[in-house]
């Protein structure tokens, strides 16, 4: 059915079609929006599940795990300072194994308040064993989500799926919301197994020394390299359902690029006008879009990006005394490269606490690199200098 | 109406034969909190499940692969005992599994402390759990720092003899009572029997249900294993610990007239006291009197008051709802 929703309500209906049993959630902006659709759905019994309105977002997620504990599927919500907050158990939930499900809309953390997008909120979990699938539009954050489960529930790690704030969750686009008996064919009920039953009583969670310890995280870093696989295969699947088919990360205008340009989601969109404007003026210009971060498809990036001139990863985020993170991480990807193959690569940090990165940025980046302005591994985008900051010792202004 | 505890034989207690609490568990010689357990699933039976977070028990449960109770188990992180349980029994709902008891159960740094948000939650939303906080008074499993449970006058480790914890006990009972829950209640490992029918009473109401059970611990008190029984008996008689229960946090029942014995029965068995100088035993004997004050107050208001009103339910035809105010 054809609606016309923000990234929100295309969270909501995804949720509603994954048919969650129970929902514990705190709001955020600019996170509520989902929280609120559900928990309209669930009054109105479009979706039957127990939704505990927690008094915060550790207990929001603490309620999920202890739920999806006892055999139910579970789902949640929050933004910036909330998965900030629920950082303890957001580990605890990976440890665990539990396939949990989290909307995360991408916002600047404070000081200094900001609601605007950026995405040092989640990239700030990625070491916490959660698989995390950053979305570029609506119909992207339905399919995703839905898919998420699926993904989750076969390789027993929870899923974190992103939406940019504003941009994405408060925009309202033309979106395809499927049938329930088609989501119903795709995924199966949820059946762990291991759960608190008492029938076969055991403690979940119990003190392990160091002789298992390593065995546990073992086998939580085998099925993200399996989840890889299962996340191409499920979005293939979906592809078929539906005719949209997902990748780990989407390729545009690459065949024969020579400029690449990497970036996460709702910038892709913009990127593409830039994209096919430098093509037409002769420049073979591509965009490489980072879908799913975690695992990260190092090989196939690898892969993509050998024999590339030049490559201008885009971060909107940034891990303070390094570089970006996408930065970190491609570069690393592509380390393994032989000297020849290795393209010339340059960081760009931009638009953070929601600052716009617009056609013309991009442009400006783009062109800077490939014409030889731009020659500093890490490039600060756009910002004003304040005076006497080189000291280290001015903070604002 | 309580059974009268005062009068029974120690020697025979009424208490169910089996057990859940398998021996092999990892508590010190004396424990509470174990005994406590032990008790406990006694009066709930088999069809529990269990939420224990960071606290002794979370060791004392046994390392993976083994458990030392025949119930489901779930350990969770430090502050999250309440909503762990409160998101058990919605998973419970939702599969529409019935008849099963779910029991959160921390110690005092969990409850009063640290976990205290989240179980103010669960208590407003009212789920339909057991609380239940061993209280040693101290972050016992950590080695001995003070929290707000640790009494007044008493060493820890981050309440050295040079400088005691200056404070009283936060009165966590009252406190969960304000919340109108429908069952609150403190018990007492020395008065078994009245702690099963606190917990059967527990178990029999819908909604939360909050027990506040006074826990010996020989480390980290620094008192003799063999004491344990005697020193959570003193702590009662001497009324330090009055044994008491609380219905919709409205009708206050005094469990067991304690002797008032001389409160220094009670603080001579334990070495965390024995710094004290007499203008400390003074200042707890005379905090003793002013909450005992409280606490009969408290009881005479609650006969004066009634229960909670009777809930009006909606009509079957309940009609258009009427959209909210713009
Ligand atoms: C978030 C967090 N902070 C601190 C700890 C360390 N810690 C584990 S148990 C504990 C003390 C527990 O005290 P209490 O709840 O009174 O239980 P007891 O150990 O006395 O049985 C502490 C501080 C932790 N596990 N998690
Ligand atoms: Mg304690």
């Amino acid at each position: 059915m054809r609606m016309v929703i923000k990234g929100n309500g295309a969270v909501a209906h995804a949720v509603r079609l994954a048919r969650p049993q129970v929902i514990s959630a705190y709001p955020i902006t600019p996170q509520t929006s989902i929280i609120e659709g559900i928990a309209s759905m669930v009054a109105e019994g479009k979706i039957d599940a127990r939704f505990i309105k927690v008094e915060s977002e550790h207990s929001a997620l603490a309620g999920c795990i202890a739920a999806e504990s006892a055999g139910a599927r579970t789902f949640t919500a929050t933004s910036a300072q909330g998965l900030a907050l629920m950082h303890e158990v957001i580990h605890w939930a990976a440890g665990a194994r539990l396939p949990i499900v989290l909307a995360n809309v991408n916002r600047a953390m404070a000081p200094g308040w900001s609601i605007w997008t950026d995405q040092t909120d989640s990239l700030s979990q990625r070491d916490t064993g959660w698989m995390q699938v950053y979305c570029q539009s609506a119909q992207e954050v339905v399919d995703s989500v839905i898919q998420a489960y699926k993904v989750s529930e076969r390789v027993l790690l929870p899923t974190m799926v992103i939406l940019d704030a504003f941009f994405l969750s408060h925009t309202y686009e033309d979106v395809e919301v499927p049938e329930p008996g088609l989501v119903d064919g795709f995924l199966p009920p949820l059946d762990l197994p291991q759960k608190m039953d008492l029938e076969h009583p055991a403690a979940l969670g119990n003190l392990v020394f160091p002789d298992r310890y390593m065995e546990f995280r073992r086998k939580m870093d085998l099925a993200h390299q399996v989840a890889l696989g299962v996340w191409d295969e499920v979005g293939r699947e979906w592809g078929e359902l539906t005719g949209r088919p997902y990748g780990l990360v989407e390729q545009y205008r690459m065949d024969d690029a020579e400029l690449v340009l990497v970036t996460a989601a709702t910038t892709a969109s913009t990127a593409r006008v830039v994209i096919d404007a430098l093509r037409d003026e002769g420049v073979a210009a591509g965009l490489l879009r980072l879908r799913v971060f975690r695992p990260f498809p190092a090989d196939l990036i690898r892969t993509i990006l050998a024999d590339r001139k030049k490559v201008v990863i885009l971060d909107r985020n940034c891990s303070f005394g390094h570089h970006g993170i996408f930065h970190q991480e491609i570069k690393s990807a592509l380390y393994e490269l032989p000297a020849g193959q290795q393209p010339e690569m340059h960081g760009v940090i931009a638009g953070l606490g929601g600052r716009d990165v617009t056609v013309e940025d991009l442009r400006g980046m783009l062109m800077g690199v490939w014409e030889g302005r731009i020659t500093k591994p890490v490039t600060w985008w756009n910002v004003l200098e304040a005076k006497g900051a080189e000291t280290g010792a001015v903070a604002m202004g | 109406m309580a059974i009268d505890i005062t009068t029974y034989d120690p020697k025979n207690l009424h208490l169910p034969e089996f057990d859940i609490l398998h021996s092999g568990h990892l508590a010190c010689p004396g424990c509470g909190a174990a005994l406590g357990m032990r008790l406990a699933l006694k009066a709930l039976g088999p069809k529990t499940m269990v939420v224990i977070p960071a606290c002794c028990w979370a060791v004392i449960n046994g390392p993976y692969p083994y458990e030392a109770l025949g119930v489901p188990v779930l350990q969770v992180a430090f502050e999250t005992a309440a909503i762990s349980a409160s998101g058990i029994r919605a998973a419970l709902d939702a599969q529409g599994k019935e008849g099963i008891t779910v029991l959160a159960w921390a110690g005092d740094g969990g409850t009063f402390d640290i976990g205290f948000q989240s179980l103010s939650g669960a208590a407003e939303r009212n789920d339909d759990i057991i609380y239940v906080c061993y209280d040693n008074e101290a972050y016992m499993n950590t080695g001995i720092q003070r929290s707000s449970a640790t009494p007044y006058g008493a060493w820890t480790t981050t309440t050295p003899v040079e400088s005691p914890k200056p404070e009283p006990k936060k009165n966590m009972v009252e406190i969960m009572a304000e919340h109108r829950v429908p069952y609150t209640a403190t018990a007492s490992l020395a008065f078994p029997e009245d702690f099963v029918r606190k917990l059967q009473k527990a178990q029999s109401i819908r909604g939360a249900k909050f027990i506040h059970l006074w826990s010996s611990c020989p480390p980290g008190h620094k008192s003799e294993e063999r004491y344990s029984i005697r020193i959570a008996r003193l702590a009662v008689e001497t009324g330090v610990f009055p044994l008491y229960e609380v219905d919709y946090g409205t009708k206050y029942t005094i469990n067991h007239e304690p002797a008032f014995t001389d409160i220094n029965e009670y603080l001579k068995l334990q070495g965390r006291f024995r710094h004290l100088k007499p203008y400390h035993v003074e200042n707890m004997r005379r905090n003793i009197e002013w909450e005992w004050k409280r606490l009969r107050a408290k009881v005479e208001m609650g006969e004066k008051l009634p229960l909670p009103p009777a809930p009006v339910h909606a009509p079957v035809d309940e009609g258009e709802h009427t959209p909210p105010a713009k």
